[in-house]
């Protein structure tokens, strides 16, 4: 990670943006064919955790519950052996959970109640509905202040890594049919802090760039840029994703899926920053003129401590 | 060069020790407790009630401690968690169904830690059990009866001014629609409405030679409607949610027309929601004549037996009306300054006052305050094991019996009250009871309390090892300087966590996970820094230059990464619900605190060790 030693980044861009566009394209044609798993949170319906003294049979549950009227129950293990998910088919309705428990408990009277989440249509459509409406905001409020405090070459690049690196990590959730639910979401959006902050950081070393070196190459300034800034890109990754593994191992079943999404994001999030984010800059024809303007503002940034 | 005026030091300093001290008292794990209180505010738990308690308690063999009393309340601490649940049995047991025995956690806070103010973060349910309730009133239907409200009075007005109308009727359940035959009494009625109707609009127009006002309710009437509704939700939710025996509800208003109900430590969901969900209600009846069969006799009111000394009054069995014709009702004063309650009425419930208060002005109506209550009884059951048993009942009351002065309509006013508090008590009563906007349950989650626990262990778990693990990366590929990241980086910990005590945020297992995240961000800034310097070393600048050179030009950087993370985080706030909220919290505070701890304070230690000399080599 001495300076000396350039790496021909951009040599290789054709070959990612290849890569890119099939990751993106497997993505949407997921997407249109199996669709992403909601979870509860999005669709409605109700979902009960019950906990067994020792390790549960899910035929035996199954039958209890066909044999009390419920229709179509889906019985899982959720994390372990002894806990057991249920899931209610159905028009959701408030109070299902209470006649759930007392079913299970005539036979086993053990049963502990673990967890309730029941959801209404309404709010299941609302949050679904806040959900996108809040990834939107933030790329467009993402993109105004990347075009402010840079120009909008950048802002638009910055974007562009951004949806690559959103669409890649639900095409990763639709097709591993993991469920998507609030915390995935949460750590989607998260993502695209983490993808940004990368970004930027190579942004602004290809603005210092541009300004300092006498280069006109801007192909070679960019892969100056990205192999002085490689070093910190793979360390910060690197203390991320310990822990998120940390997260994902130690963490617990709630937040496994939130794990594996902020996992995915940083891989995903490492490379568009190399290699999307910059590729854009060469595609939309960065040069060094595009940078003059704004130098007298920087000129006073850097008179900051 | 390299160097910090000491003031900067002493600031750095400052902030340690604030920070040490609001965080502190998460430290202490909390007791579990019981706390008792009165049914009713005028119940006093003293010393006498608080010996019963612990004599009962000493008789059932649990061990408990640290009792306190306060007049208003009492709370005892127990030794073991598992034991709260039985103490809870055998006080309610002994106590009786007057008193609310309710799960409580004590925090253990030293007295010289809570002198500063000091206290431990608050847990979320998914940490400490409980259930979570959205629900949604239905203002539509509050909307609607305003109007058919309104229409039965703009007939009335009419009539009062002699002035024909063919119809005034609502069409589609928005607009009123008032026809009139000739121009000058389409004119006449606009003119009433003008005066006496601020609350909606008038739109004249002629049709087929008849003359039309379309009228529709003003957008800030509906909304003055719709908030009315929702707060006579919230205080009846209120009421109904402390009957519960809750330590530390919430009830609160969520978005237009909702309501969020947050019960920690309860259990029995089916109960809650029956409580929650269930109804008081008001029948209006005229009192009996003397010596008729069809009577009844009732009790007065705590408030009424203490305003006016009287215990009980006969009331006829047949009821004028309910309290679901009753759409308001408020306490205020009339011209002379005595404190009176006005109640409108619906169009139908005020069809019927009418027809019955015509016929009896001068006798007195007396108003039944109807409560549908659950009690707790504890009783033995096949196996000898004690077990609640919940026993409803219903309360009947008379909150206000008043001589009929004039025959009632859509609205009047009961007078004669003795104090504007008897005013306002009543106005409550008469509220509680009413019909209350329509609420059903579009929400609902509970956590139990074993997998509370369970994932307070587990997000510790995952935080202590995510961070042992960034802090010996950093020492081995940093050295020193990894070691001043790694005091900085349990520094911004420290602070995040004291910050969370003071703003009294609540702590979430998604907060948890924001907290994971931060310690992986909060590092980036130093590998930013550090990765600069040792750029700055490489391209030959000496080493004083080169930490100076890279805490330069690394801070624009770091302050356009963070802004950006910041944003989101801060979107993720706004439109987040609750599980996404807690995690944007953690997330935007530890990116703040990281600013300082990771560019100031990693920047103070630098300066203590190599500022101010010559030095060859600087061990990164």
């Amino acid at each position: 990670m001495i300076t000396d030693s350039v790496v021909n980044f951009m040599g290789q861009r054709k070959v990612a943006f290849i890569l890119s566009i099939f990751l993106i394209i497997g993505s949407i044609v997921s997407f249109g064919t199996k669709g992403l798993v909601l979870g509860l949170d999005f669709t409605g319906g109700t979902q009960i955790e019950v906990g067994y003294q020792e390790s549960a049979n899910l035929i035996d549950i199954r039958a209890q519950l066909t044999k009390a009227g419920f229709e179509a129950p889906v019985v899982v293990h959720f994390g372990s052996e002894r806990d057991v998910l249920i899931r209610m088919q159905g028009k959701p309705e408030s109070g299902l959970s209470d006649a759930v428990l007392q079913a299970l408990q005539t036979n086993q009277p053990n049963v502990v109640l673990r967890r309730v989440d029941f959801v209404g249509p309404q709010v299941g459509e609302e949050l679904r509905e806040d959900g996108g409406l809040g990834m939107l905001v933030a790329l467009l409020v993402v993109m105004m202040y990347i075009a402010i405090r840079f120009q909008y070459k950048f802002s638009l690049g910055a974007v562009v890594a951004l949806a690559h690196d959103v669409i890649i990590t639900l095409g990763f959730f639709s097709v591993t049919g993991l469920e998507f639910d609030l915390t995935v979401l949460a750590a989607v959006l998260a993502v695209i802090g983490y993808s940004l902050n990368d970004t930027i950081v190579v942004s602004d070393r290809i603005r210092e760039n541009l300004r300092l070196l006498r280069i006109s190459n801007i192909e070679t300034v960019i892969n100056k840029s990205l192999t002085q800034t490689l070093g910190r890109t793979l360390v910060t990754s690197l203390t991320t994703l310990l822990v998120l593994v940390s997260l994902f191992l130690f963490g617990g079943e709630l937040i496994h899926n939130f794990a594996i999404a902020l996992i995915v994001g940083v891989f995903i999030g490492t490379y568009s920053s190399i290699y999307v984010a910059s590729n854009m800059l060469l595609t939309l024809g960065l040069q060094r003129e595009d940078l003059m303007p704004s130098e007298k503002e920087d000129a006073e940034i850097n008179e900051l401590p | 060069m390299n160097n910090y005026p000491l003031k900067t030091y002493l600031f750095i300093l400052v902030t340690i020790v604030m920070s040490v001290v609001y965080a502190l008292p998460n430290l202490f794990a909390a007791d579990p407790a019981l706390q008792i209180s009165g049914q009713n505010g005028e119940m006093v738990i003293d010393q006498p009630v608080m010996d019963k308690i612990t004599n009962a308690l000493r008789v059932a063999n649990i061990e408990y401690f640290g009792e306190e009393v306060s007049g208003e309340n009492g709370l005892l601490r127990l030794k073991d968690i598992d034991q709260q649940l039985p103490a809870k049995r055998v006080i309610q047991d002994k106590l009786g169904p007057d008193y609310i025995v309710a799960l409580n956690l004590a925090p253990t806070t030293p007295e010289w830690l809570s002198k500063f103010g000091a206290s431990p973060m608050k847990l979320g349910l998914d940490l400490r059990g409980g259930v979570h309730f959205l629900l949604e009133v239905n203002t539509d239907e509050v909307v609607g009866k305003q109007m058919e409200t309104t229409v039965t009075q703009v007939r009335a007005a009419m009539r009062e001014e002699k002035l024909r109308y063919q119809s005034v009727k609502i069409v589609n359940g928005k607009l009123i629609v008032s026809v009139f035959k000739t121009k000058a009494e389409a004119e006449k009625a606009s003119s009433i409405l003008r005066n006496k109707f601020r609350g909606i609009t008038r739109k004249s127009t002629e049709e087929n030679g008849f003359f039309i006002i379309h009228s529709e309710m003003l957008e800030s009437e509906i909304k003055k409607i719709e908030d009315y509704a929702i707060n006579q939700n919230l205080t009846t939710l209120r009421n109904r949610v402390n009957e519960l025996g809750v330590s530390e509800p919430v009830v609160q208003r969520q978005g237009r027309n909702r309501v969020v109900v947050e019960l920690p430590g309860v259990q029995d969901t089916a109960e809650a929601k029956r409580i929650i969900g269930k109804t008081a209600n008001l029948e209006f009846r005229l009192e009996a004549e003397a010596g008729s069969t069809n009577r009844e006799r009732f009790e007065f009111s705590e408030n009424y037996v203490r305003d006016r000394g009287i215990k009980d009054a006969f009331l006829k069995r047949t009821v004028v009306i309910t309290g679901d014709h009753v759409s308001k009702a408020s306490a205020g004063f009339d011209e002379q300054g005595t404190p009176n309650v006005s109640i409108t009425l619906n169009s139908k419930g005020g069809a019927r006052m009418h027809r019955i208060s015509r016929n009896n002005i001068g006798r007195r109506l007396g108003v039944l305050f109807i409560e549908y209550k659950v009690g707790r009884k504890y009783d033995t059951d096949d196996t000898g094991k004690r077990v609640a048993v919940s026993e409803r009942y219903v309360d009947k009351k008379i909150i206000n019996l008043a001589t009929i002065q004039s025959a009632l309509g859509v609205g009047f006013q009961i007078t004669g009250l003795t104090s504007p508090r008897e005013a306002s008590e009543l106005a409550l009563f008469l509220r509680a009871g009413a019909m209350a906007a329509p609420m059903y349950f579009v929400e609902e989650r509970t956590i139990g309390p074993s997998l509370g626990a369970e994932n307070i262990s587990l997000g510790v778990k995952s935080v202590t090892i995510g961070m042992l693990l960034v802090i010996a990366f950093m020492l081995i590929y940093y050295k020193l300087f990894g070691l001043f990241a790694n005091i900085a980086l349990t520094l911004n910990l420290l602070i995040l966590m004291a910050f969370m005590s003071l703003l009294e945020a609540t702590l979430t297992l998604p907060g948890i996970a924001g907290i994971v995240l931060t310690v992986g961000i909060a590092v980036d800034a130093n590998v930013l820094i550090f990765s600069r310097i040792k750029e700055e070393l490489a391209s030959g600048l000496p080493a004083q230059s080169a930490i100076n050179a890279g805490y330069d030009r690394a801070f624009v950087s770091i302050v356009d990464a963070n802004v950006t993370t910041l944003i989101v985080a801060i979107i993720l706030f706004v439109i987040g619900s609750g599980p996404v909220q807690g995690f944007a919290v953690t997330l935007s505070i530890g990116i703040l605190v990281s600013m300082f701890t990771a560019i100031i304070v990693t920047r103070a230690l630098v300066n203590l060790s190599y500022g101010n000399r010559t030095i060859e080599k600087i061990w990164i």
